[in-house]
């Protein structure tokens, strides 16, 4: 195996740096080096969407990503999402509209949407439907998230107008 | 009907640990590390079948980072006896001589870094000499190739003991049922009728893949582990061990995901022998490849006989079902019996014959999965009920209603039928789908159909559970339960129970999760049985707790009903903040084994999950491409104890369901699976929701359930199936056989009927 090497770059805001073999991938790196748990290795193909974080602004899936590529880069998780005890407008509509069961795959839906959000921020079913199709629930609370996307564009929108 | 407002019961309160979900805290195995831990990677074998005549693990061993490589010969000097299994002690923890199916688990490498391991696997070979397998369960029933030489039943199940030292057969449960005289039934009937209809193989798929750590050392275990199932695997792994059971302590946070697959004993048989081989904690994580190597859905050939009088009264009807259990039995004995026992389907017939066999075949193994074999039976049942229909003329819906069991009438097993909302179910789904409106069918390339189905399961038993209610001295509560949180919403649905009782609200309880140092037995987060069995536990545990309250008021000299708050009456007691009330109840149902030669029982399940579902369909017949344009779902729940919980439920295990129907099926080529993962294996998404999507529950209530409730987490899988069958023969008049219903085998048996087939497949 090749020898290790020093990556420095953006996580939530925070400049970090990580001493970190060429094969690990962004998962590996946030849950052993950085303690973050929101993004999971789950099928391992980049086909699931439970790794989902963001690279330069971008939702990549992480369990595929190498860690190297993050050198100098901004990277995001849903754990940065919160402020304090404040949980993101996304968060809340997931629970507002009960969008999850057994809760592993959220985190990744909970990124997709932001972005989501980002690039239509009022869509449609159809939309929606087709933006996440790259992220597997097998609870199925499906119709839920949809709901929830429904319910964090409202809140935006809303949010928009009186600003 | 109508119930006193409660600020618990029948509310929707949100999950309590929603909070750790959406943000990413949420504990799981998952994550777990623990210091000086190592990982183990599994080599396994590339052939179904066959004698191991070689393991060389020597480049593997001295690759650098390596800890050690463990075969069987290494598990024996820590458990000499290492075969495990909830039904039948079958499994070995790794391949002992033999490998039973393409998959199974040869040799583990251990290292420090899981990537080391990885490649150290790939280092390991094995020389086989290849024995004849048998894949098809009913080639299974009568083949000369034999999965095991000798059954050994675990003597857990009672009822099981009988097979014992059995030789000579790959059947390694059949369950009988007779009623009345089913041949005399068919000689009188105007009809008869015989189908024959299969159910494939497939999986749980949980996102969070099976993971298990165990960390021995010093004469003590403990197991964190994904599982559905914590007291058990404590019972076995100290079976195994040879230990009391008070020096196994098996741990389990949340879970990602269950559906039936993590339940009774999975790696923890192996990670245990792994961590007194190596003294060192052990973790072993699979992948979503090998997930399929570990348990799945029993496939399934159900044939199935009725005997039907002009009117359309079903006179007899004989079931024989025939279930692959893969290479070992895991808890598919009690498949083959429970879902036996139901499988002429939830109507009233004077004379009926059962016979449901175990099947042991070279494939993975086989278990419990969401519906616990009901989804099978039903598949094939309301198929031929159409089937049936179709040929007398009859309204499927008014057929249905004719034959159906209404609650007092006894059951094939002579149970007396209760608390069964199966008309009401079968009645809602008509009403969704506009039943007596034609429907428009279209004309030229694109047809239109609708079908309906309803069916029914009974629950396991026999079955305990235990709780404890714990009240801290400023009368805050702690909840003991051994109920695992999967994501169904069990910790606030017990919260809710013990908080009714106690007149608190449901957020302010703690559910403390299972850790069987703590919480109580419990047998399992399964079947449907955790709302009416620990809910059940939980409201006695917090009336013992009440009781208990008043008991030290009375001891304190205070008059009756002087409401002094908790604390206070702590205070008296103890002179400051200080003491526990505990609050404690069992609670085991009503059961009567079967009869092990008429499987007549008068107490057969301790409820009836019951589900109807009703599809329309639109299929281009140029291509066999079919669209399910409107879904419903109805289950009879009980009262809903958390309505929005119980929706997501229903919804939920309706879309799992969906992926059985329409998609999943694992593919094997010589014994080997050939699309072991999800770039292979499609399981829905959000463009698989059909437009109109209704799932409901019926105004109902089960009287001996916790407020009226009972469980909901499969009644939506058992009839979803055959309605969208039945809506496919609607729409085109070609009748799929075998699961799943695949565009493919929709044109092929439209170009069958139009007298041009295809070339075979």
């Amino acid at each position: 195996m090749s020898s290790p090497r020093t990556i420095r770059f953006t996580l939530n805001g925070e400049p970090v740096s990580a001493t970190i073999m060429p094969h690990e991938t962004l998962v590996d790196v946030l849950q052993h080096r950085f303690d973050l748990r929101g993004a999971r290795e789950s099928c391992g193909q980049g086909l699931c969407g439970c790794c989902t974080v963001h690279v330069d602004g971008k939702p990549v899936s992480g369990c595929l990503f190498l860690a190297v590529f993050a050198d100098g880069a901004r990277v995001d998780t849903v754990e940065g999402l919160a402020r304090g005890d404040a949980l993101d407008p996304v968060q809340e509509a997931f629970i507002e509209a009960g969008a999850f069961q057994c809760g592993f795959c959220t985190p990744g839906f909970v990124m997709m949407v932001k972005q989501l959000l980002k690039e239509h921020p009022e869509p449609t079913d159809e939309e929606v439907r087709h933006y996440l199709t790259g992220n597997l629930c097998r609870c199925s609370a499906y119709p839920e998230i949809l709901d929830a996307v429904k319910l964090a564009s409202a809140r935006q929108a809303e949010a928009a107008r009186r600003a | 009907m109508a119930r006193t407002a409660s600020r618990n019961i029948g509310q929707s309160i949100p999950r309590l640990e929603a909070r750790e979900k959406v943000t990413g805290r949420a504990e799981y195995v998952h994550h777990l590390r623990l210091p000086g831990m190592l990982y183990g990677k599994i080599f396994r074998s590339t052939v179904p079948h066959a004698r191991i005549k070689s393991v060389d693990v020597s480049a593997a061993q001295a690759l650098e980072g390596v800890y050690r490589v463990v075969t069987i010969d290494d598990i024996r000097e820590a458990i000499p006896h290492p075969y495990y299994g909830p039904a039948f002690h079958d499994q070995p923890i790794l391949a002992d001589g033999k490998v039973r199916f393409a998959g199974e688990p040869v040799a583990v490498v251990l290292a420090a870094d899981p990537h080391i391991a990885q490649e150290a696997v790939g280092l390991i070979s094995a020389e086989y000499e290849e024995l004849p397998a048998v894949f098809d369960e009913v080639e299974a029933m009568s083949s000369d190739v034999l999965v095991h030489d000798v059954l050994k039943p675990a003597a857990t199940f009672p009822d099981l003991k009988h097979l014992a030292g059995r030789t000579g057969t790959n059947v390694a449960l059949d369950y009988h049922l007779l009623r009345g005289d089913p041949e005399a039934g068919f000689a009188a009937a105007d009809h008869v009728f015989e189908h024959t209809y299969r159910s494939q193989q497939v999986m749980h798929i949980p996102m969070e893949p099976f993971v298990s750590v165990a960390d021995a050392a010093d004469g003590r275990l403990t197991l964190h582990t994904a599982s559905q199932s914590p007291s058990f695997v404590r019972i076995e792994i100290a079976r195994l061990l040879g230990w009391p059971e008070n020096r196994v302590r098996v741990k389990v946070p949340y879970l990602g995901g269950g559906f039936g697959g993590k339940l009774y004993i999975k790696l923890e048989a192996l990670v245990t022998a792994l961590s007194l081989v190596a003294r060192r904690p052990v973790k072993v994580a699979l992948t979503m490849e090998e997930q399929f190597f570990m348990v799945t859905r029993h496939p399934c050939t159900f044939t199935i006989k009725s005997g039907v009088n002009k009117d359309g009264t079903i006179v007899a009807r004989t079931c024989k079902v025939v279930w692959n259990g893969g290479a070992y039995a895991d808890i598919g004995p009690r498949v083959t019996q429970k879902a036996g026992f139901t499988s002429a389907g939830p109507y009233d017939i004077e004379n009926v014959e059962i016979h449901s066999y175990a099947v042991y075949t070279n494939r993975p193994p086989c278990g419990a999965l969401r519906g616990f074999g009901a989804p099978q039976t039903a598949w094939a049942y309301e198929c031929h009920m159409d089937e049936i229909a179709e040929a007398l003329g009859m309204d499927k819906v008014a057929f249905r209603r004719k034959n159906l069991l209404q609650n007092g009438r006894p059951q094939a097993t002579g149970t007396i039928v209760q608390d069964a909302a199966l008309e009401q179910a079968l009645d809602q789904v008509a009403d969704r789908l506009n039943w007596n409106e034609p429907l428009d069918r279209g004309d030229g390339r694109i047809r239109r159909g609708r079908g309906i189905a309803v069916g029914f399961k009974g629950i396991t038993a026999p079955t305990t559970s235990v709780a404890i209610v714990n009240l801290y001295a400023d009368g805050s509560c702690g909840l003991y339960i051994s109920t695992v949180e999967m994501g169904q919403g069990s910790d606030t649905v017990m919260a809710q129970i013990a908080a009714e009782v106690l007149d608190m609200d449901a957020a302010a309880i703690k559910v403390v999760h299972p850790d069987t140092d703590v919480t109580p037995y419990d047998m399992g987060t399964l079947g449907s049985r955790s709302t009416f069995h620990m809910g059940t536990a939980v409201r006695l545990a917090a009336e013992d707790a009440r009781k208990k309250i008043a008991e030290l008021a009375r001891e304190l000299g205070l008059p009756e009903g002087s409401n002094l708050p908790l604390p206070e009456l702590f205070r008296r007691k103890y002179g400051m903040q200080a003491g526990n009330i505990i609050g404690t109840a069992s609670f085991i149902p009503k059961y009567e084994k079967p009869d092990a030669e008429t499987g007549h029982s008068r107490n057969a399940t301790p409820f009836w999950g019951v589900g109807a579902s009703g599809a329309e369909v639109e299929v281009d017949t140029e291509t066999g491409h079919y669209r399910i344009t409107k879904l419903v779902n109805v289950a009879d729940v009980g009262t809903a104890l958390n309505p929005k919980l119980v929706q997501v439920q229903l919804s939920g295990a309706g879309i799992m369901q969906l992926g059985f129907t329409t998609t999943e099926e694992m593919v094997y080529r010589d014994g080997q699976l050939t699309n072991g993962s999800l770039a292979d294996y499609k399981i829905p998404t959000l463009l698989d929701i059909p437009p109109e999507f209704i799932n409901e529950h019926v105004d109902s209530e089960q009287k001996d359930g916790p407020f009226g409730g009972k469980g909901a987490g499969e009644s939506t899988t058992i009839a979803l199936s055959p309605a969208i069958g039945n809506a496919l023969f609607d729409a085109v008049g070609v009748r799929l056989t075998d699961l799943p219903l695949t565009p493919e085998k929709i044109f092929r048996a439209l170009c069958e009927a139009n007298g041009t087939p295809l070339a075979g497949e």
